[in-house]
């Protein structure tokens, strides 16, 4: 990882909380009114974003890149989807049931994988993610292999609110855990743990130096990503009602990592918007023909990797103080 | 024992195929600690060059691949040189993005000049036949292959170990700024190397074409094999990868063989159970 200035989330997130958390609500609730059309492409930016985010913790926070970072969400989804065939409709145990599944291979991957670093453990990671596919499609009486895991059925949230075919129920209920996951991750990264980990990040020998215990660390935040991005699976599976092998995917994990780069890594608020300009650029370049979005988004990684850290935050930080400025106050 | 006399026929042949493919990546990585993940590009570059010499213009098969070979170096010295040297000091996340980026462009730039289908390249007659080993026949190709990587572990040797450019290289790769302060250019080493790795990557896509076929994807879909092994083999390390190449090659024959059903879990098993016990590459200790 380069070095970087501490992008910190301290300093401005923990003045007034509640107003960014207000703000996010009231984009939510800006977002159905200004795109209604759109309610499937959202719920699926606001589940990506939750997977982007929790990848950021590895990535971004940690300075651990992978590539196998689907395999928790793809083990997300199948525990929400079998939970619901088999155990109970119920969306939150399901939620519960994905979480914990993520978190548990996180457990069992990341016990063996945050020894490593740099290239091996890239390499590593992406190993589990293909032995979980592989495992995936053998297992196909479960998973129902390349055909998919469907046919279950999610009851309605609380026992009122129902998913329906034009996604208005999954809107709310991805964009709300998206919102819930935020302030969640946000409290976690600024508290000592969060620091000790850009810490990590920042320099290892000096770290172990001052007495943290490296191996602890990174897998207690390994585990919490994973929980986090099999919870992003979860949702995606209730919301779609069907798991495919591709959830389980090496694309998937490039994926997430480019949209985090793109946004900014080491910053949670970069993992959301990085999602939301993957989708968007893919929602419109791919329309015209898959090849076109292949050059356009190569081209991108390239440029990125040229422009200084971050840069697009910046540029969105500028707008939103011309905004303000609008109204007579300084940000 | 018909059985597994196919099954090591078959492994070292995929094997030296893995290994060609790979051990220009490796030698890269370990000189110039560049994590190129566009080496699958160069391989399609020089697949697609060769089909199109051969099948289009109808040159003959070996002047197609030579020429096919000689334009691929020709391009990445070029790229290196105004492009991807400027990525040597950066970190590896930054690497691996632009070069991955790189990956995507030129599989867009493939389809949009030659399609999204296959491309065949049109073996001469007396590669179709076979030769007879023994009371085994086997195919010429195949043959053809195991020769051709035989010479290639040859050359590099020789290359690396006869040679004042091998000198410069293995000091370049022990140490760059003391190799530099003693008089070697590095930039010429530099350069020279990643443009014969990319020359080994366009033999390795010709010479694996009937297995790994030529198309847009390439790139990327045959990406993950070659890190592994050279990750398995360990960076800079001909022998590592040669070694890797062969076992992962044979391992991952086997379970097609004998496990058909598991796809490729037994591959990424061995290459886990390799980089937990030699992470640092096969034939090196800590």
């Amino acid at each position: 990882m380069q070095l970087s200035q501490a992008s910190s989330p301290i300093g401005r997130g923990s003045y007034f909380p509640w107003q960014w958390h207000l703000a996010g609500l009231v984009l939510i609730v800006a977002l159905y009114w200004l795109f209604p059309g759109n309610l499937l492409m959202l719920t699926r930016i606001a589940t990506l974003a939750i997977l982007v985010m929790s990848l950021d913790l590895v990535t971004g926070y940690a300075g651990l890149p992978t590539l196998g970072h689907a395999a928790m969400y793809g083990v997300g989804a199948y525990g929400a989807a079998l939970c619901a065939k088999f155990l109970t409709g119920d969306p939150l145990a399901g939620l519960l049931v994905a979480a914990a599944a993520g978190g548990l291979l996180a457990l069992v991957a990341g016990a063996f994988l945050v020894r490593y670093q740099g290239l091996a453990f890239l390499m590593l990671t992406i190993a589990v993610v293909q032995i979980m596919q592989n495992l995936a499609s053998k297992l196909s009486f479960i998973t129902g292999g390349d055909d998919g895991l469907s046919g279950f059925t999610v009851s309605p949230i609380f026992g009122r609110f129902e998913f329906d075919m034009f996604g208005v129920t999954g809107y709310w209920y991805s964009m709300i855990l998206l919102l819930l996951s935020f302030i969640v991750l946000q409290r976690i990264m600024s508290s000592p743990f969060g620091l000790c980990c850009m810490g990590i990040r920042e320099n290892r020998d000096r770290m172990s130096a001052n007495g943290t215990r490296i191996y602890p660390q990174l897998l207690k935040l390994y585990v919490l990503a994973g929980v986090f991005a099999g919870l992003a699976g979860g949702i995606t599976a209730q919301v779609n009602q069907i798991v495919g092998l591709d959830s389980l995917g090496f694309e998937l994990s490039a994926e997430a990592l480019v949209m985090l780069v793109l946004g900014g890594s080491g910053n949670l608020v970069g993992g959301i918007v990085g999602t939301a300009l993957f989708s968007g650029i893919h929602h419109f370049a791919a329309t015209a023909n898959p090849f076109h979005w292949l050059f356009v988004i190569g081209v991108l990684l390239m440029v990125v990797v040229f422009l200084p850290k971050g840069v697009i935050q910046l540029v969105a930080r500028r707008l939103g103080n011309n905004v303000l400025a609008v109204f007579g106050r300084r940000a | 024992m018909l059985q597994l006399s196919n099954i090591l026929i078959d492994g070292v042949v995929y094997g030296m195929v893995l290994f060609v493919i790979s051990v220009g990546l490796s030698v890269t990585m370990g000189l110039m600690r560049f994590i190129n993940l566009a080496h699958g590009a160069f391989a399609m570059a020089g697949g697609y060059v060769a089909a199109w010499l051969i099948r289009v213009e109808a040159l003959p098969f070996f002047a197609g691949v030579v020429l096919a070979i000689v334009a691929t170096m020709a391009l990445a010295a070029v790229l290196e040189t105004f492009v991807f040297r400027f990525l040597y000091a950066k970190s590896e996340l930054q690497q691996v993005l632009f070069t991955i980026g790189f990956t995507f462009a030129a599989i867009a730039v493939a389809s949009f000049f030659a399609g999204a289908y296959i491309q065949q390249i049109p073996l001469p007659g007396w590669l179709h036949g076979s030769v007879t080993l023994g009371e085994r026949t086997l195919p010429a190709q195949r043959v053809m292959v195991v020769v051709l990587g035989l010479a290639v572990v040859l050359l590099l040797w020789l290359i690396i170990a006869r040679t004042r450019f091998g000198i410069w290289l293995r000091a370049s790769v022990d140490n760059a700024p003391m190799s530099s302060s003693l008089g070697i250019n590095i930039r010429l080493v530099q350069c020279a190397t990643f443009a014969f790795g990319a020359g080994l990557a366009a033999l390795g896509g010709v010479l694996g074409a009937e297995l790994m076929p030529l198309e847009p994807y390439y790139p990327l879909k045959y990406l993950v094999l070659m890190l592994v092994v050279v990750s398995v083999g360990g960076m800079g390390s001909v022998s590592g990868t040669l070694c890797a190449a062969l076992l992962l090659g044979i391992v991952d024959t086997a379970s097609k063989y004998l496990a058909s059903g598991f796809g490729d879990f037994f591959f990424y098993a061995a290459m886990i159970i390799l980089l937990a016990v030699r992470p640092n590459g096969i034939l090196r200790r800590r």
